[in-house]
């Protein structure tokens, strides 16, 4: 159901008043910008080039980055779980978990490792939020990986559940390497085109790039304030 | 609070910013450190004059198609089941988000760091109404926390204090029973208000930048405070000063990376978070109801007016962090949660001459802030335009302040003008300087030579002597690869 708009009229035929023209009626169309210097960042860099960029720069964000095979995916990531000390793990509902093989680890394997598992279900809605957040590690997927700033993107649905991200103690990305592009320029444009296809912008979309951190008590650096303490990107090689 | 600061004068909150040691050591600190952040930054990512350019442009097409653009954006948002209210003034802004919050019955607001918010006093309006408002951003809460101490920088609000007094603070307020380890404070805050974020009815925020072909906004902070509160809250409140918006995805990533990078030399914080409507239908998480609010409170009338680009402004506070005065006063002696250049210059827009009409004289028109503004806002141009208001149309300038503009003013539109002018200041400052400190000055130093001698003009110019003065004496700080911040 559409929103309701208040007040509108008269606040923009007071802007336009003031800038000493009527209201704008058609519609204004972008100009063509003289300058596009972020289009040259990273320019022609191959896909190794970008996984070392996104490397380099993960070692400067306190971001733990570990590369793999899709068919040796289910070992590191269990390596991982157990490296940030097993559950409560939360994770996303996706096909591509199943996809990956990750189905037998989450329920059997980690049944025998007695790790404590929940997949977000949207039948259950308040289950989800209570599990997040006393979950020791979340695990989602990124949908566009910028190699300059290390970040991974996330869209939310009901499905990815956005509180995975920033409820537990630690977090864990699944990094497909074709999901990695030079810088957020490439990002904000394919999720500008998603737009005028058509196809709706997800509700919240996170550019996440490592760990919670705040410098607000005499500029000293914390790691984890009110996100997770730690972080750990597990790129797959999918190409 | 509301954008005024206390009810001191001029002269006494110079007095108490420059007689407050670790403040000055603090805020000199802070500016070495985030300044060559940024420095290196700007180095690693090349190119930085054009991408101010950029910067430029995007700001300067939004100002000026501004009605269109605001008329696109809510169209959007309320497209995707989002209300959007247009508030003239604070007071309507404040009654439209009073009334959504009784609404709702809701008894307690978590909040994100938001600028705009300060800029109305929409706390204390909610606050009246009985309900318990909390600032989740690490330095907003230790401030409130400390019976709302005002902020004194418009990216690290709690810089005037050291971790003892947030520890003697927590301590007195909290029954916090640790050390002034600042992990160890930072920690008790998170377990504080993670109780807070699940127990909240409303989730209020400011808008760093909203996108109107998609009717979006985004969010940049480093804590992951704002994601958490417009994740768990029911009822979001987002609250905009107008002029913040872009045209679409593509403009908003340029400004994200620029505004990172001046702010604190971050190529990306942690969390950059672009929010569209409320949640879907079956999202399990995220707010039901979402209401925009833009604000203009005064933005217009500069529009249209030789100070219009001020409102270029992505508040990075690059220019705070360049300006040897505010290193000296520190923040609080601006009187507006605005501080540092573009506190000066937007301070006596929004708030009028009455109250802030020293500010354009808190400047040595050195140029600093338009050098590293990465939007271009020819700041200590506008400051002088303001000195010309205030004198020629205000007449709130005393006589002998034309002495000082013939000697600094006038002579100080641009950094080349200014040493020309401090070169034939000497003569001007005769009379009033005693080997090279200005003691008694006329007009607007009177203000600051009360509590402290100015530097005099003389052949060594500012910028030179500011340099030179710094070799004296250091304060010990964190490596700059250390530490992060946020917006």
């Amino acid at each position: 159901m559409a929103g309701a708009i208040q007040n509108r009229e008269a606040f923009l035929n007071n802007i336009a008043n003031n800038l000493g023209r009527d209201r704008l009626t058609t519609p204004v169309n972008r100009p063509t910008w003289k300058h596009n210097p972020q289009d040259e960042v990273l320019k022609g860099a191959s896909q190794d080039d970008l996984v070392q960029v996104l490397t380099d720069h993960c070692e400067k964000i306190h971001t733990t980055v570990i590369n793999t095979t899709k068919s040796n995916l289910g070992s590191t990531l269990n390596g991982a779980v157990q490296n940030y000390g097993g559950g409560p793990v939360v994770t996303w509902k996706d096909d591509r978990f199943a996809e990956w093989g990750l189905k037998e680890l989450f329920t059997n394997e980690w049944a025998k490792q007695e790790i404590d598992y929940h997949e977000w279900d949207f039948n259950s809605a308040s289950t989800n939020i209570n599990y997040a957040e006393k979950a020791n590690i979340g695990i989602t997927i990124s949908e566009y990986t910028l190699a300059e700033s290390a970040t991974v993107v996330m869209l939310s649905s009901k499905d990815h559940g956005r509180t995975v991200n920033f409820l537990p103690k630690t977090y864990i990305a699944l990094v497909p390497k074709s999901s990695i592009v030079p810088r957020m320029t490439q990002a904000a444009k394919k999720l500008r085109e998603r737009h005028l296809n058509g196809k709706s912008l997800p509700a919240c979309i996170n550019f996440i790039s490592g760990p919670s951190n705040s410098a607000d008590i005499e500029l000293q650096l914390v790691v984890g304030v009110h996100g997770p303490f730690k972080a750990t990107y597990i790129i797959i090689d999918d190409l | 609070m509301p954008m005024k600061i206390g009810n001191e004068r001029f002269g006494e909150r110079v007095e108490k910013g420059i007689n407050n040691s670790f403040m000055r050591g603090a805020v000199a600190g802070a500016q070495d450190n985030i300044g060559a952040r940024r420095l290196n930054a700007i180095e690693e990512l090349g190119n930085w004059e054009e991408w101010r350019s950029h910067g430029e442009e995007i700001r300067q097409h939004v100002l000026e198609h501004l009605d269109y653009y605001l008329e696109q954006l809510s169209d959007n948002v309320a497209k995707r089941g989002g209300n959007v209210f247009f508030a003239e003034t604070a007071e309507e802004a404040n009654e439209y988000i009073k009334e959504v919050v009784q609404s709702k019955n809701a008894q307690k607001v978590v909040k994100s760091k938001s600028m705009v918010t300060e800029e109305i006093n929409l706390n204390a309006s909610l606050e009246e109404v009985g309900c318990q408002v909390i600032e989740t951003d690490l330095g907003e809460y230790i401030l409130q926390v400390d019976d709302h101490d005002p902020p004194s920088h418009i990216v690290a609000p709690a810089l005037h204090k050291n971790k003892e007094q947030v520890r003697d603070v927590f301590t007195k307020k909290l029954g916090y029973k640790k050390s002034a380890d600042p992990t160890e404070l930072a920690w008790h805050a998170r377990e504080m208000l993670r109780q807070d974020y699940l127990t909240a009815d409303v989730g209020i925020t400011g808008c760093n930048f909203a996108v109107a072909e998609t009717g979006s906004f985004a969010l940049v902070t480093n804590e992951g405070n704002a994601d958490l509160v417009t994740s768990l809250p029911k009822t979001q409140i987002t609250v905009m000063g107008m002029e913040r918006l872009v045209p679409t995805f593509e403009e908003l990533e340029v400004l994200v990376s620029m505004l990172t990078r001046s702010a604190v030399g971050q190529k990306l914080p942690s969390y950059v978070t672009v929010l569209t409507g409320p949640r879907e239908e079956l999202d399990v998480d995220g707010p039901e109801d979402f209401h925009l609010v833009i604000v203009d409170n005064g933005r217009s009338k500069i529009l249209g007016t030789e100070f219009q680009s001020v409102l270029q402004c992505i508040r990075c506070a690059a220019c705070v962090n360049a300006c040897p005065v505010y290193r000296h006063v520190g923040g609080h002696s601006y009187g507006s949660i605005y501080s540092g250049p573009i506190g000066a210059v937007l301070s006596p827009l929004l708030g009028g001459y009455e109250d802030y009409k020293e500010l354009p004289y808190a400047s040595t028109l050195c140029g600093a802030c338009s050098e590293v503004c990465p939007v271009k806002i020819p700041l200590h141009e506008l400051l002088h335009k303001h000195r010309q208001v205030i004198v020629e149309k205000e007449g709130k300038a005393p006589v002998s302040e034309k002495l000082l503009m013939k000697a600094f003013g006038l002579g100080a539109a641009s950094p080349t003008l200014y040493k020309w002018g401090s070169k034939i200041a000497p003569t001007a400052m005769n009379p009033f300087t005693s080997e090279d400190k200005i003691t008694k000055g006329p007009g607007p130093l009177k203000a600051w030579t009360e509590v402290r001698d100015f530097p005099a003009p003389n052949k060594e110019r500012f910028r030179d002597w500011f340099k030179n003065r710094e070799k004296g004496g250091g304060t010990s700080w964190p490596e700059p690869s250390k530490t992060e911040k946020h917006f």
